[in-house]
């Protein structure tokens, strides 16, 4: 357990870093994050939830991918996120986890 | 008139302005002096004040933004009606629009409009004016008293409150019920579709019959429907007023109020009169009024419409709409609203800097409704743009919840506090 979340956070670190180390984004980059924006009722600015849903910022990409294709198959149930997941391309899905991983925790 | 002394120092001291007044205390001048790109938002509300905070944020704080707002606090209308219920208070919904100022640096201006010039591009108050680049307009709804004999905006505000924006009059309905008679009718009378909040009335029966069935038990609850049928989550609704207010909650559709009689508290409908002790008028709305000063509204329609890349007004240029006075096949919701005020914020900064809107935008959309004091059902829907038809379009597998839960009575008071927070602070 440990030893995974340790993982995790690396990844989210790596991540982190190498989007930051990253040029000033071009316009067309935007889409990523107001595609995202489109989670921060629930989940909070940028992924910053103040109340009990998960916090989306610095999540690590495999992880939010892998939950919201879940969410989107049903393999996995929850209240809304069947509802939401199932608008969404897995492209798109994958836009969204790069904006949370670059935010910081 | 012009701000006098004290006025200046108010604002001053709220952090507003500094160095605005070129000295000049008589003649009604800009309000706030204008330092390069400028965008003016009139409506506090959930899509205004977004707009307002995401502009900020996004265009990194290289564009101005003034905000107008009549209302020097912000009430949340989302879950108003558990103050009716009892499991909250008014005070508990109310927040400020100080962060909006300190952290994002949003230039607050509390007055009253009076006008919009587009041509000049310049919103007028009665202490003068501001004048824009681009001007969103967030109005937020207005009730059509006209349509209802005997209906004013006195009326509602002295002894028939709507409470359909909360304050005030969700207080003063809330001690009306709390005065009524164990064994008295509460009436409630929906308007005819698009109406601000489509489950809203539905939750409101739930919340007073609530409140009744703890209080005083052998009370009715009457919903008087305008509509041919319940418009949202119906058959979640009736499963909550049959398993949870057995006996209690009566639905009569295709009723629409047409005159009322304010001291005998009867209305009339085509078919028939109904007497209550407490009657809760829920008028037909439109377009907020400041959409109808700008030329907003449309000769067919009682709202905006608007181009969803921007949400540019389709009738004037450089003035945006967002919120519930927009013309679409979307709910009127507070989550709506703040879906709106995101595009439009992108797009306004993307056009500032000599850009074109994302072409592919995508809003979501999720309303709880708390049927009791812990528990909710939800709607949720993500909404794209269809490049055809120029409209946005619910996306497959949006849909409510299979049932009423305590899981998603505290999932909602999460989304609360998200929501307010992503809106304010």
């Amino acid at each position: 357990m440990n030893k995974l979340r340790f993982q995790t956070f690396t990844i989210a670190f790596i991540t982190g870093l190498t989007l930051s180390s990253a040029p000033v984004q071009a316009a067309g980059d935007n889409h990523s994050r107001n595609l995202a924006a489109s989670c921060a009722a629930c989940h909070g600015t940028d992924g910053h939830s103040v109340a009990g849903t998960p916090v989306l910022a610095g999540m690590d990409k495999k992880l939010f991918v892998t939950q919201m294709k879940d969410f989107k198959s049903g393999a996995r149930t929850g209240t809304v996120m069947n509802n939401h997941a199932k608008g969404y391309s897995d492209e798109e899905f994958e836009k969204m986890a790069d904006f949370f991983a670059a935010q910081k925790r | 008139m012009s701000l006098d002394r004290r006025d200046f120092l108010k604002l001053g001291a709220a952090g507003i302005v500094v160095g605005v007044f070129p000295g000049c205390a008589t003649s009604a001048g800009e309000i706030v002096r204008k330092n390069g790109q400028r965008v003016v938002i009139v409506g506090g509300g959930f899509g205004g004040a977004t707009a307002a905070k995401y502009i900020r944020m996004w265009g990194e704080e290289k564009i101005e933004v003034v905000l107008v707002e009549r209302n020097t606090q912000f009430i949340s209308c989302p879950m108003s009606n558990t103050v009716l219920g009892g499991s909250r208070t008014i005070n508990d919904l109310t927040y400020n629009y100080d962060t909006l100022k300190k952290k994002y640096g949003v230039k607050l201006v509390h007055g009253e409009v009076t006008a919009i010039d587009p041509q000049k591009q310049t919103v007028i108050l009665a202490d003068g004016y501001l004048s824009y680049d681009r001007l969103i307009v967030a109005p937020g709804v207005d009730f059509m008293f006209d349509q209802i004999e005997g209906l004013n905006a006195r009326v509602a505000g002295e002894s028939l409150p709507h409470a359909w924006k909360a304050g005030a009059q969700t207080v003063m309905l809330k001690k009306q019920i709390e005065s009524m008679r164990d064994g008295g009718v509460f009436a409630l009378s929906i308007p005819k579709a698009p109406y601000r909040c489509p489950p809203g009335p539905y939750e409101r029966a739930c919340q007073v019959a609530f409140y009744l069935k703890n209080n005083k038990p052998k009370s009715k609850v009457l919903i008087l429907d305008a509509n041919p049928d319940i418009t949202s989550k119906k058959g979640l609704f009736t499963a909550a007023w049959k398993e949870l207010y057995p006996g209690m909650v009566e639905y009569r559709a295709n009723a629409a109020v047409m005159k009322v009689d304010v001291a005998g508290r009867i209305v009339k409908t085509e078919f028939e009169d109904v007497k209550a002790d407490v009657l809760n008028i829920i008028p037909p709305m439109k377009a907020g009024m400041v959409a109808n000063m700008a030329g907003l509204v449309g000769a067919e329609s009682r709202w905006c419409a608007v181009d969803f890349l921007s949400y540019e007004s389709k009738l004037q240029k450089n003035i945006h709409v967002i919120g519930d006075s927009v013309l679409a096949a979307l709910p009127k919701s507070g989550h709506m609203a703040t879906s709106h005020a995101k595009v439009c914020a992108a797009a306004i900064i993307e056009l500032m800097q000599g850009r074109q809107p994302d072409a592919n935008p995508s809003i979501a959309n999720t309303c709880y409704s708390m049927v009791s004091n812990n528990e909710a059902m939800h709607v949720a829907h993500v909404y794209r743009f269809n490049a055809e038809k120029k409209e946005m379009i619910a996306a497959e597998g949006g849909g409510v919840s299979a049932a009423r839960s305590e899981i998603e009575g505290t999932v909602a008071n999460y989304w609360l506090k998200n929501v307010l927070a992503d809106v304010l602070l």
